[in-house]
């Protein structure tokens, strides 16, 4: 099948990528960009974990091509920590609150949480539930993932206390 | 401090969270072929034919392979040996003369690249004669083929006189009860990376929870010498069970590589994985129980059917043996008998799934104890503690044999437990409260489970300590990681017994090139046995350091500690010396790179941990869906080596056996297709339907087994939850819920 190039941003950095049309994003960014942190857990839109930033917005990369990503920036969990390996605010919030197990679903929850707590609009408990319920994770029962999610919103100003949802 | 008891962060979690995991579908070799599995459309037939051909003309692909390519490979045989008269039932690799289950392989794709191996699987045409499908256990056995019936086995076990039982009793209560079709589904997809290495090694990237039994039974199947082949576990996205069994997958692609002679990466699509990956759970149960006046359990008498799919794949009955003999539980119940039936399905072949067995036969016995107490008129917590094994009776021979060992439980105070959990869950209280709510036309109730679990399966667990002159240790085990955070536990048991700090202790795991054997991960074992292995290296180390740092300190060795990293004096004189620079005065002496121990433990007794799970669940009148509104684990652990991690495993597994419980269903339509093939259909519980978690972890009944009293706390947060949500919603609804998960359309059948 034919390619085309591709050009658009992944994590501040410029990529141009030659990809057949019918390639995901997903497999676009791990196979093509070596950027192998985003997961694909089901390629059916279901579970999230391939979730990354596309333009400000939190998207399943396997339900875009990769190229519908045409001058799009775009952002993955590899940029999330500093260029030391420092993890950031959210990052360190799943390790104090046991927020992983086998690390699989993390990167996508990672993504989807950054969207939350960069909207500009802080948010509680009933909301947090509602956006995280958008993936799946099967090792912590998503206790873990709320603390670190809660704790992160706190540190950052983000957080809104309002009735337990 | 960083030993056992500690809440210790992961070492696990910065790479993981930073996106610099190394699971299966990351891994690449240079000029690998893609391998990609067509599947059988049909749940049952006589295969007649692959037509290959379009396939194998569509440029990029390498080769297909059907049936008659690999039928000298003989079939995936069984985990437990001396099971031949369950031999006729294995899987082949690929489908020869028969289909028995939509998903099963009847060929095989290698391509350039991974997209035009799909479009060649779709070109693969199999011509499949149907026949009939067996779309439930309950339906009489036919033949499997010329000489076989699809009921491969049917389990007895049993103790007491359970006739004497019956005639004696004041009240006999009679159930059918069925549990639905499950399995762990983790996040990662299975996969495999095969290659032959520069020194002619077969060398397969992906495995995982039993690397070493599976080398050599990869060795077997394709006729090599075990040390041409080694097996590797990398990142794993979750086991659960189903994960790093031998399947026919693994087989194909390390015969790929070894034939094609190129390395060979085979990732399964989640639609694959539904239908090739283990189901688990799917029984019926036709129980009685004879009950005396008190509502004491004279007896039970159990016939259950357990839908085994289209094979009987590497487990082979462990699941039914398991229910069987578990299903007593924590009760006394002074006479049993149970026969199981296992028989063939036309459906995805079954094996384990975290608390295999006895999350079925808890449901079992736990409805069970609540239709006792409503018969008689009596309170559900009373009825337990009447029958609950008292302290003193333990250890407790349960008479009865699983997994090839005595049913034997090591300790335990189930009255003790059930106190602390009624009063930590408010139970009193609540009941007031749900009543209040029932009155005011609410369908809402709260409902309990009682369980005893297993844990620390032997026979044995190896390994190997190095310490460095820095103070490192590298541990190596043969066990192996499942993403449950072995490598904290096991550095915090060393940090425990050596001193050594945790932080400098790196674990290497199900790597079979690294130790010569291992028992791998499963059935609650690695804390439990590799835990004790490393207790035994660790003391003989420990003893080795203590004798040269009484001549660096000039102190004797009774007088010295060793703590964070250093030994010390205990007079508080401040004499001290850092494990490294101890370590570095021995070798100075041996000549040696490092110091190095082993330690081997055995274990022919499992230990038994225990629990209850408490609900509160509720009926939305109108979509008559249930909704979870309290969830609680109580759980003696024997000790905690992380509680962090303990609380995290229970947690999970509590949301795991809500799925089960409510939402999560293989299911079927007439002609044997599958209906759950993606994960919008296979409903998993989210953020939203799991409530926040509730656990009392105790730690009252330390294990007699070992040196260290731990028991395993893997499976423990999933047992009862089926049971606990059932009896909730039975409270609830008025009706005894009968069937597991309890989906709306069930609620609707039930109250109408």
């Amino acid at each position: 099948m034919t390619k085309r190039e591709v050009r658009f941003t992944v994590n501040g950095e410029a990529r141009a990528v030659l990809v057949e049309p019918r390639r995901t994003l997903g497999d676009t960014l791990r196979e093509d960009c070596g950027l192998t942190g985003t997961h694909l857990g089901c390629e059916h839109g279901v579970c999230g974990a391939c979730t990354v930033m596309v333009d400000g917005q939190p998207v399943r990369s396997c339900l875009m091509f990769g190229v519908q990503a045409e001058g799009a920036e775009i952002r993955t969990v590899e940029g999330l920590a500093a260029a030391d390996g420092t993890l950031n605010p959210l990052q360190r919030a799943f390790w104090e609150n046991h927020g992983l197990q086998c690390g699989y679903c993390t990167p996508g929850f990672l993504m989807l949480a950054t969207w939350l707590l960069e909207r500009g609009e802080p948010f509680g408990e009933e909301e947090m539930r509602h956006v995280l319920s958008s993936n799946l994770c099967r090792c912590t029962g998503y206790q873990g993932i709320l603390d670190s999610v809660r704790q992160a919103a706190r540190e950052l100003g983000q957080w809104t206390e309002s009735a337990p949802g | 401090m960083d030993g056992i008891g500690a809440r210790l962060k992961r070492v696990e979690d910065a790479p993981l969270l930073r996106g610099e995991g190394r699971f299966l579908a990351d891994l690449n070799r240079p000029g690998q072929l893609h391998m990609r599995v067509v599947r059988a459309a049909m749940a049952h037939g006589v295969l007649r034919g692959v037509d290959a051909e379009a396939a194998r003309a569509l440029p990029g692909v390498h080769a297909v392979w059907t049936g008659a390519d690999v039928a000298e490979v003989p079939p995936i045989s069984f985990r437990m040996m001396g099971l031949t008269h369950l031999d006729p039932y294995r899987q082949p690799i690929l489908a020869q003369d028969r289909v028995r289950y939509v998903g099963e392989p009847v060929a095989v794709v290698f391509a350039e690249d991974p997209y035009v191996a799909e479009d060649a699987e779709e070109l693969v045409f199999a011509e499949i004669e149907p026949l009939p499908p067996i779309l439930s256990a309950l339906e009489e056995p036919r033949d499997f083929d010329a000489r076989h019936g699809t009921e491969a086995v049917v389990l007895r076990k049993g103790y007491g006189d359970v006739e004497a039982a019956f005639a004696a009793a004041a009240h006999v209560i009679e159930l059918e009860l069925a549990c639905g079709r499950h399995s762990g589904v983790p996040m990662e997809t299975r996969g495999a990376l095969a290659f032959v290495d520069e020194g002619g090694v077969l060398r397969m990237l992906g495995a995982a929870k039993v690397p070493h039994h599976n080398r050599l039974a990869l060795a077997r199947m394709l006729g090599l010498e075990p040390e041409r082949i080694h097996l590797h576990e990398g990142h794993v996205g979750g086991g659960f069970g189903i994960r790093g069994e031998l399947y026919p997958e693994d087989a194909l692609a390390c015969l790929a590589a070894l034939r094609l002679g190129r390395p060979v990466k085979w990732v399964e699509d989640r639609r694959e994985h539904l239908l090739a990956a283990n189901h688990s759970r799917q029984q019926t149960h036709r129980i009685r129980a004879a009950v005396d006046e008190r509502g004491f359990v004279l007896g039970v008498d159990n016939v259950f059917f357990h839908d085994q799919g289209g094979y009987v794949r590497t487990h082979a009955v462990t699941v039914p043996d398991l229910a069987a003999a578990m299903l007593p539980g924590p009760y006394v119940w002074p006479a049993y008998r149970v026969a199981g039936h296992v028989r063939l399905t036309s459906k995805t072949p079954g094996g384990t799934y975290r608390a295999p067995g006895r999350y079925e036969s808890s449901f079992v016995r736990e409805t069970l104890m609540d239709e006792i107490a409503r018969r008689l008129g009596k309170d559900p917590v009373e009825i337990r503690r009447v029958n609950l094994i008292p302290r003193e009776a333990m250890p407790f021979d349960r008479r009865m044999d699983t997994l090839g060992t005595p049913l034997l439980y090591d300790s335990g105070d189930y009255h003790l437990l059930l106190d602390k959990a009624l009063a930590h869950f408010r139970w009193d209280e609540l009941q007031a409260g749900l009543a209040g709510r029932r009155a005011a036309g609410e369908m809402v109730g709260a409902g309990m489970g009682f369980f005893v679990e297993k844990s620390g399966l032997g026979p044995f667990d190896d390994v190997r300590i190095t310490l460095d002159g820095q103070g490192n240790a590298l541990l190596v085990t043969g066990a192996a990681s499942i993403g449950q955070g072995v490598e904290t536990s096991l550095a915090q048991v060393l940090a425990e017994v050596l001193g050594v700090e945790a932080a400098r202790v790196r674990v290497v795991h199900g790597q079979t090139d690294a130790i010569s054997r291992g028992m791998g991960a499963f059935a609650t074992r690695v804390t439990v046995m590799t835990g004790n292995a490393i207790h035994i290296a660790g003391t003989k180390l420990r003893a080795r350091l203590l004798a040269q740092a009484a001549k660096l300190l000039q102190r004797p060795e009774a007088a010295l500690e060793a703590r964070g990293g250093m030994i010390r004096a205990a007079d508080g004189s401040g004499a001290e010396a850092s494990i490294g620079t101890v370590v570095a005065a021995i070798l100075a002496e041996t000549g040696e790179e490092g110091l190095t121990e082993e330690g081997s433990f055995e274990a022919h007794h499992m230990s038994y941990p225990y629990g209850i799970h408490m609900a509160v669940a509720r009926v939305d009148a109108g979509t008559r869906g249930v909704v979870i509104e309290r969830l609680m684990a109580a759980f003696d652990v024997g000790r905690a080596v992380n509680p962090m991690l303990v609380e995290g495993q229970i947690a999970g597994g509590l949301a795991q056996g809500l799925g089960g419980a409510i939402l999560e269903e293989f299911t079927y339509d007439a002609a044997g297709q599958p209906l759950a093939v993606t994960l919008a259909d296979y409903a998993m519980p989210t953020a939203s339907e799991v409530p926040p978690p509730e656990i009392l972890l105790t730690e009252d009944a330390p294990s007699g087994i070992g040196f260290l009293g731990l028991k395993g706390a893997g499976e423990g947060g999933t047992t009862a939850v089926g049971a606990a949500i059932a009896n909730a919603v039975s409270a609830a609804t008025g009706r005894v819920v009968t069937a597991l998960p309890i989906t709306p359309g069930r609620v609707h059948r039930l109250i109408g």
